[in-house]
């Protein structure tokens, strides 16, 4: 068919993926015009729902024939707007992709669809294969692991294992052209082992925000789950100790997550730091050991008063243990508005104590409150240190300051040599103009390559 | 409930909702069927606010978004949030403002139009509201109980049955009731859901005259719904007893007021939402089944307060905003009733009875699958 207007372009979808999976009416427009975050909304002109690669690939031919936008959206749980389809045209909403299509228990990996939540994979593993788990970020159950990786997320198993990203053992992409095309082993072989031995070709589409292509389909490796969980609350004033500690407790290689948390209220935990060690074990013997290696990595804290662990009552204990925590999820609630919003910058781990002042500095700037969580990432390799801002969506003046916060927060995160997170438009723009500019240019040239009519995702990445 | 409007903006949208406690699959019955965000509990959350500060303007669609909800109250499980207990209200007080403001779909205006002139959501004539019970005997002031048999039992062919099943097991057991027949009116769960306040308000001021005026002390109703509206709905009454029938039957057996003998059958229990989530009863159900000779109860996955909703609440039984399609939320259940290994689908409630025997018919598993009402194995089994 011969596409020439908008009612071609409805009708076209429709025959891609069925008219009930096809909506263009106000109602739907307006809820993918935003996520749970504060950034601006912006309508698409579409909201498709596809069910395999093969409609991805048309819509997308489609698209570029119509030089029409696409966003492809998988939980809109980053809060940064990542998906917000800023120069409209078609967002794909990917969640009816959700199914398992393979587990290699021995080679310990799993390939599933892109809309694959992240509860929907643990029951699934919980249930099948109970001695094996991916790693669990702390974000809704309802978010997608494809979207966890795409923006380089951290979870349960970061500290032991890095990056969310880096545990891809294989990819398939629809291209922006609308090429199917498989990265990793997968490309060479029936099996989604690894990446190595090729060229890593994973690198043009981590990171990128559906900039560069969408992903389709998923390698993700599988870890041992062990039997038994506990958790140890390790707690200090001085948040100057805060990269010695996770510097001695990572050295004792005997943690599954190392998180550090703060915030003012109740009141019983103003002031401190909360450093929440998980350990795993098979026995009771094993856990036992790791408590005693924890505990004398940070004796010395203990004999000079400077820190000691905290009693942790059994409600806490369950919460601590919880996967996905919903603590951070209860962040949105605490000015009873509705949302909360956090730069989560990266930063080296000795930069903490620095990012902490800026923390307590820039909310009494702007008269808001906050909750902070670190995930340290890989053996102390670096920290993801989250500046939460609970906010009232109902309230303008609120939102006002906790935007501001958040312009600071960026600038700050920068400043002190960090990176933020899974940035918005505008932090976008400000690691772009501190970036070397030969990267910068590397990254134009990636993207102009891969995305001829510029129709992926417009808006991010997205260089002056 | 006139609080929602400055509340409402409270929900983050984080998806909970759309779960079970263990995540396993969709468990927000109008989410599965559209799986547009716009259907899930925290979309329709946001669309409510979106209206109420004049973001978007009311249309059929986003009626039909609104009323999409069965009020099964997952989301109210599963929320995180210190105002979970609250969004069911709060989807019901925008129903009551849309409603007031003559803003709803043609099949939700007949369906309260027909409850207005007919006393039923089916139109049918006020004076065939006893036709199934011949031979029942209406209530007087010394009997014991009250058999409330809502509108679904008295209408519709599969409730009747199970009216009529529960009517003789009461008779075997030699339980002192009656029934109001034609001067029943309908209790109005499914109206106070819908949004239609003064309807609902009529209908209990009306339905409690009668207690009044016949001395009810203990009612028991065959319908979770009916079961729901009088004892949460209307207002509270400390002369009043509710019972739903499965509480009175476990009661009578455990009396050993009935005798059952071996009834060798596999069989899955499914929770009905107004039973379960709405008022915690999980065990009376189960110990009447558990206590059958030759048994074999086998759970579903999704079970208990996690149980998934045949999608026949706040109406839909009759409206069936989530029908015609194989991802309906009652095809998907008898879907998973069929995967249990299960013979039999035992229901607690007529509209589940006939949200999910319509789809066991729809889905082709008439030979591998039946769906009965606790009452009917407990008749087979008391013979």
């Amino acid at each position: 068919m011969e596409v020439i207007g908008m009612d071609d372009i409805y009708k076209s979808l429709v025959e891609i993926v069925g008219e009930e999976y096809v909506s263009n009416r106000r109602e739907e427009l307006y809820i993918y015009s935003q996520d749970p975050g504060m950034m601006e909304p912006h309508e698409p002109d579409y909201v498709v729902m596809p069910k395999t690669t093969e409609e991805i690939q048309k819509t997308v031919k489609l698209a570029n024939k119509m030089k029409m936008p696409i966003v492809p959206v998988g939980g809109s749980m980053s809060l940064s707007g990542l998906v917000i389809p800023h120069h409209g045209g078609i967002v794909l909403d990917l969640k009816r992709m959700d199914n398992v299509l393979q587990v290699n228990r021995k080679s310990r990996h799993v390939v599933i669809e892109a809309g694959m939540t992240q509860g929907k994979l643990k029951a699934y593993l919980e249930r099948k294969h109970p001695d094996l788990r991916h790693s669990i970020p702390d974000s809704p159950p309802s978010s997608t692991i494809v979207g966890n990786i795409v923006i380089h997320g951290q979870g349960r198993l970061t500290q032991q294992y890095g990056f969310n990203s880096d545990m891809v053992t294989g990819l398939e992409v629809v291209l922006p052209t609308g090429e199917a095309c498989k990265i990793g082993t997968c490309s060479v072989t029936p099996y989604w082992f690894a990446l190595a031995p090729l060229p890593d070709l994973a690198g043009l589409f981590l990171g990128w925000f559906g900039t560069t292509g969408i992903i389709t389909k998923l390698g993700l490796k599988l870890y041992p789950k062990k039997k038994l969980r506990d958790a140890e609350v390790f707690v200090i004033e001085d948040p100057n100790l805060v990269p010695d500690i996770i510097f001695k407790l990572t050295h004792t290689e005997m943690t599954e997550d190392i998180v550090v948390s703060a915030q003012p209220y109740p009141l019983i935990f103003k002031d401190i730091i909360s450093i929440i060690i998980l350990i795993t074990g098979d026995s009771e013997e094993e856990l036992e050991f790791k408590r005693r290696m924890i505990w004398d990595a940070l004796r010395t804290y203990i004999n000079s008063n400077e820190g000691g662990f905290s009693m942790v009552p059994p409600d806490m204990k369950q919460n601590l243990l919880k996967m996905p925590s919903d603590d951070t999820t209860k962040l949105a609630d605490v000015m009873k508005g509705g949302g909360f919003e956090y730069a989560g910058p990266i930063i080296p781990i000795e930069k903490y104590p620095q990012a902490y002042k800026k923390l307590l500095e820039l909310t009494s700037k702007h008269g808001i409150t906050f909750g902070h969580a670190g995930r340290v990432i890989g053996r102390s390799h670096c920290i993801m240190f989250s500046f939460a801002y609970p906010f009232n969506r109902a309230d303008p003046d609120n939102l006002k300051r906790t935007k501001k916060a958040l312009h600071d927060t960026n600038i700050a995160s920068l400043d002190i040599g960090g990176v933020p997170w899974k940035p918005e438009v505008p932090a976008q723009k400000m690691i772009m103009k501190k970036m070397d500019k030969n990267t910068l240019d590397l990254m134009k040239r990636v993207k102009r390559l891969l995305d001829p009519n510029d129709i992926m995702n417009p808006g991010n990445w997205e260089a002056e | 409930m006139q609080a929602y409007a400055e509340q409402i903006h409270r929900c983050f949208r984080c998806g909970y909702c759309k779960f079970p406690s263990n995540y396993t699959e969709i468990n927000c019955p109008s989410y599965s069927r559209f799986r547009f965000e716009t259907y899930s509990t925290g979309g329709r959350l946001w669309l409510i606010w979106a209206w109420l500060k004049k973001e978007i303007e009311w249309s059929e669609h986003l009626a039909e978004i609104i009323f999409s909800c069965v009020t099964c109250r997952n989301c109210v499980e599963q929320c995180p949030m210190k105002f979970s207990d609250d969004i069911v209200d709060w989807i019901v007080a925008a129903r009551r403002d849309m409603v007031e403001k003559g803003l709803t779909l043609p099949h939700i205006r007949d369906f309260l139009n027909n409850i207005i002139k007919h006393g039923n959501p089916w139109g049918t004539p006020r004076s065939k509201r006893d036709a199934w019970a011949e031979g029942i005997k209406l209530y007087k002031p010394d009997d014991e109980y009250l058999f409330y048999v809502g509108c679904a039992g008295s209408y519709e062919e599969r409730g009747q049955r199970m009216a009529k099943t529960i009517a003789e097991l009461l008779d075997k057991a030699e339980v002192s009731f009656g029934i109001l027949g034609t001067e029943e009116n309908c209790d109005g769960n499914e109206v106070y859901m819908l949004g239609e306040m003064g309807l609902f308000q009529e209908l209990a001021k009306k339905n409690i005259q009668k207690f009044k005026e016949l001395d009810v002390k203990k009612i028991v109703t065959l319908s979770p719904h009916g079961y729901n509206s009088i004892k949460n709905k209307y207002p509270k009454s400390r002369d009043l007893k509710i019972f739903h029938y499965t509480q009175l039957l476990l009661e009578i057996i455990q009396q050993g007021n009935l005798k059952l003998s071996e009834l060798k059958a596999k069989i899955t229990y499914h929770d009905p939402c107004f039973l379960g989530r709405h008022n915690g009863i999980y065990d009376a159900p189960r110990e009447i089944l558990k206590s059958i000779p030759g048994i074999e109860l086998i759970e579903m996955e999704r079970t208990r307060e996690n149980s998934f909703c045949c999608g026949g609440g706040s109406g839909n039984f009759v409206i069936d905003l989530l029908g015609k399609s194989k991802d309906s939320p009652s095809r998907i259940r008898v879907r998973e009733a069929h995967e249990t290994g299960a013979e039999i689908l035992v229901v607690a409630c007529p509209s589940c009875m006939a949200m999910l025997e319509d789809a066991v018919k729809d889905d082709g598993l008439e030979d591998e699958l039946a769906v009965k009402d606790i009452s009917e194995l407990v008749k087979k089994s008391a013979k």
